[in-house]
């Protein structure tokens, strides 16, 4: 009996494992088909992503693809976290494939893990298998020193995208990132351009330490205080919707009034617009309370749209562009200007905002 | 005379403290006298009117009453769990995700913001429910056959769960947009109590009736407090551990549900996040065994809106977003402590020693 269901055990890893190569090879033609646009969702990456350590299968399949004959691709490595994480992660993780494909002169293999130690992992792998270009997404800011140092003596260059890290500028090429602080200020001025009679504040935060978190919460709180403005509550929300709505609903049973929810990303904004519907406070342009979200979720620029929520700003998950770019210029023999490059980045107003501008930028 | 009845009042402490009942109880009395002594109005129940016009009863006890439900459906799991197969599962969380993300999957039939369900809610709840008992029961073979530590077996689920969960959906995030399937997180038009709370009821009267009426409870402490005997006396030890995975399955695909309705939504890396260590803490902090064997259903329960009441008072005093795990986790341990076996003992000795001292 044990042994018929160690067998069928097995057959089932088999299976899984096959199928997940076949998704990940089939994936390369939609993606590429639409270079421009935001590529949909692939099922490809959670199927990677179910087995980050599986780099080196990865690896051949890429290998497999690339047609025998063109010499000339260049070699790239992109290690990300998991696209799972977060709709940013998924646009971006669908950028970067669409961006980094053969039609475009790139042959990429992608490792996504959000633990440092296995992005290490992936990144000392890549430059074994002779990668040109490495391009990183780093999990936590500290421990890349020594890889980066492999990195370079074996002629590997380094490309950061979305996060910096703790070493020493002269380990890589370029960082193409976000700052999450400009970020913020640009939601605070918007806050403040509304000229309330008074500011009663919830604020809820993000992971607490994380980049976005510091940034748009050191901009909120910075102001408040220059401006005499009453941050009611303050309390972390880990990002997730349902911990938003219970914070906010605390507020209500206590009693205290507020006409401004500042929430660091959309899902916790969703959240604290659920409580505020099921107390019967009304929100958004005509209501009673300011909304504020991060993000620019498709879902959150379509409640902007219908005027229930007020600002969303933007995180541009869309870097793949701006290193494709530097990688053009570094082949051809050209220099970098500038070693950190921060994206543009908007902010959406709900009487601004038009259809459209849904459609571009929700992710 | 006096002394009969002094060594009266200390049998009864002694008895008191040996109950199972004593710890949660002392724990939710502390609570709701510091609070009650803080801010009385934080027991303040009051009636609005929500957004959809209807009136509907608020305040902070319908709030511990509304979201502790999710932990309370979970802890009649979870408290099954740990009786037959001496071991947590860690892969709650990740299980709501999957049968969250399941339901979503079949109301909006694969198109992410569609507007119309594409079934009704009930057959994707039931789907949802099936789903989840399968993931429940691979858990529990591999608990019960391959005869892995529960903890160790659950950790494939925790790591894979929640790809798993966003594969369903393609990664997108689907919104639900019918008002109907927002009254399961919320409140059914007229009815002023929340409708987990309703849900949870229905769920602890299930299982009462259950364990009342069937062997269910006699057979599951039997395989957790010796499964060699309960084999020799006819019971199959494996299907019992599987059956108890299957019912927390069930548990799961029910706040699944309800956590997805109350955003109607799902983000798949944070829904029901750490969820598992607060229900195996409610069955904890129940005075149940975490090595298994004799349990009680209704001390779990209680546990389960202690944490929540826990939560809500820490929310209510705005303590520091950096510091409230550290907090939480200080009323943890003197919970968990006090609810030890030795240290009970220790506190039962103390009162049978003052007994005999009076008696003198």
């Amino acid at each position: 009996m044990k042994k018929k269901l160690a067998l069928m055990m097995v057959a089932a890893m088999t299976m899984a494992s096959v199928v997940g190569c076949g998704g990940g090879s089939n994936d390369a033609a939609p993606a590429a088909a639409d270079t421009e646009t935001e590529a949909p969702a692939d099922t490809a990456a959670d199927t990677e992503a179910e087995a980050p350590a599986d780099t080196a299968a990865a690896d051949t399949e890429a290998e497999a693809e690339a047609p025998a004959a063109s010499g000339e691709l260049i070699k790239v490595g992109i290690i990300n976290n998991d696209p799972n994480e977060s709709g940013y992660r998924t646009a971006n993780d669908a950028d970067l494939k669409a961006t980094f494909c053969e039609e475009n002169g790139y042959e990429a293999s992608f490792a996504y893990s959000l633990k440092n130690e296995e992005q290490i992992n992936s990144a000392q792998q890549f430059i074994q298998d002779g990668v040109d270009y490495l391009l990183l997404s780093a999990a936590d800011t500290s421990g890349w020193d020594s890889v980066l140092q492999d990195a370079q003596a074996n002629g590997v260059k380094v490309i950061l995208f979305d996060r910096t890290i703790d070493a020493d500028p002269s380990l890589y090429e370029a960082s193409i990132v976000s700052d999450m602080r400009a970020e913020g200020d640009k939601a605070v001025e918007w806050l403040k351009s509304q000229n309330l009679d008074e500011y009663n504040i919830i604020h809820i935060q993000g992971v607490m330490g994380s980049a976005a978190q510091i940034g748009r919460s050191d901009a909120l709180t910075e102001t408040a205080a220059d401006e005499g403005w009453n941050i009611i509550v303050s309390q972390t929300a880990n990002w997730n919707a349902e911990e938003a709505q219970q914070i906010v609903q605390s507020v209500i049973d206590s009693g205290e009034s507020f006409n401004v929810i500042y929430a660091e990303n959309d899902n916790m904004a969703q959240g604290a617009v659920a409580a505020l519907d099921a107390a019967g406070i009304t929100h958004g342009v005509d209501g009673d309370v300011k909304i504020l979200g991060f993000d620019t979720n498709k879902f959150a620029l379509e409640e902007l749209l219908a005027g229930n929520w007020n600002y969303d700003g933007q995180c541009n998950p869309f870097q793949s562009s701006y290193i494709d770019e530097i990688i053009k210029t570094l082949e051809s023999g050209g220099t970098i200007s500038e070693k950190t490059i921060i994206m543009d980045e908007m902010g959406f107003d709900a009487e601004t905002i038009t259809q459209e501008d849904v459609d571009t930028y929700g992710i | 005379m006096q002394n009969k009845s002094k060594s009266g009042i200390g049998a009864f402490f002694s008895r008191l403290v040996r109950q199972q009942y004593f710890i949660p109880l002392t724990a939710l009395v502390l609570l709701a006298l510091f609070n009650l002594i803080a801010d009385p109005a934080f027991f303040k129940i009051s009636i609005t009117t929500n957004s959809a016009g209807n009136a509907v009863l608020a305040g902070t006890p319908i709030t511990i009453l509304d979201y502790g439900s999710e932990l309370a459906i979970l802890a009649i799991g979870m408290t099954l769990v740990t009786a037959a197969s001496k071991g947590q599962d860690i892969s709650v969380g990740a299980a709501v995700a999957i049968a969250g993300s399941f339901i979503l999957r079949m109301l909006c039939g694969g198109d992410s913001s569609s507007s119309t369900l594409h079934m009704p809610i009930i057959c994707a709840f039931l789907l949802g429910c099936v789903v989840a008992m399968l993931f429940g029961a691979f858990n529990g073979v591999l608990v019960a056959f391959f005869k892995i530590q529960p903890m160790i077996a659950t950790l494939i689920l925790y790591t894979a769960g929640r790809s798993i969960a966003a594969w369903f959906n393609n990664n997108e995030l689907p919104i639900i947009k019918d008002a109907t399937f927002s009254y399961i997180g919320g409140f059914i038009p007229g009815v002023p109590i929340p409708t987990p709370f309703f849900i949870a009821v229905i769920c602890v009267i299930v299982i009462t009736l259950v364990l009342k009426f069937t062997n269910l409870r006699l057979y599951t402490e039997a395989v957790g407090i010796n499964e060699n005997s309960a084999r020799l006396n006819g019971l199959n030890p494996a299907a019992i551990k599987i059956l108890s995975f299957v019912i927390l399955g069930l548990c799961v695909a029910v706040v699944g549900l309800i956590k997805v309705s109350r955003v109607s939504s799902i983000n798949y890396s944070v829904i029901a996040k750490d969820i598992e260590m607060d229900a195996i803490l409610a069955v904890a902090l129940g005075g149940n065994s975490l090595s298994g064997g004799k349990f009680n259903m209704a001390t779990s329960i209680m546990g389960a809106y202690i944490i929540q009441f826990l939560t809500q008072t820490l929310y209510k005093y705005k303590v520091p977003s950096e510091a409230l795990p550290a907090y939480k986790a200080v009323v943890v341990i003197l919970l968990v402590v006090m609810s030890a076996p030795t240290v009970r003992e220790y506190f039962s000795n103390l009162m049978k020693k003052m007994k005999v001292k009076e008696a003198a």
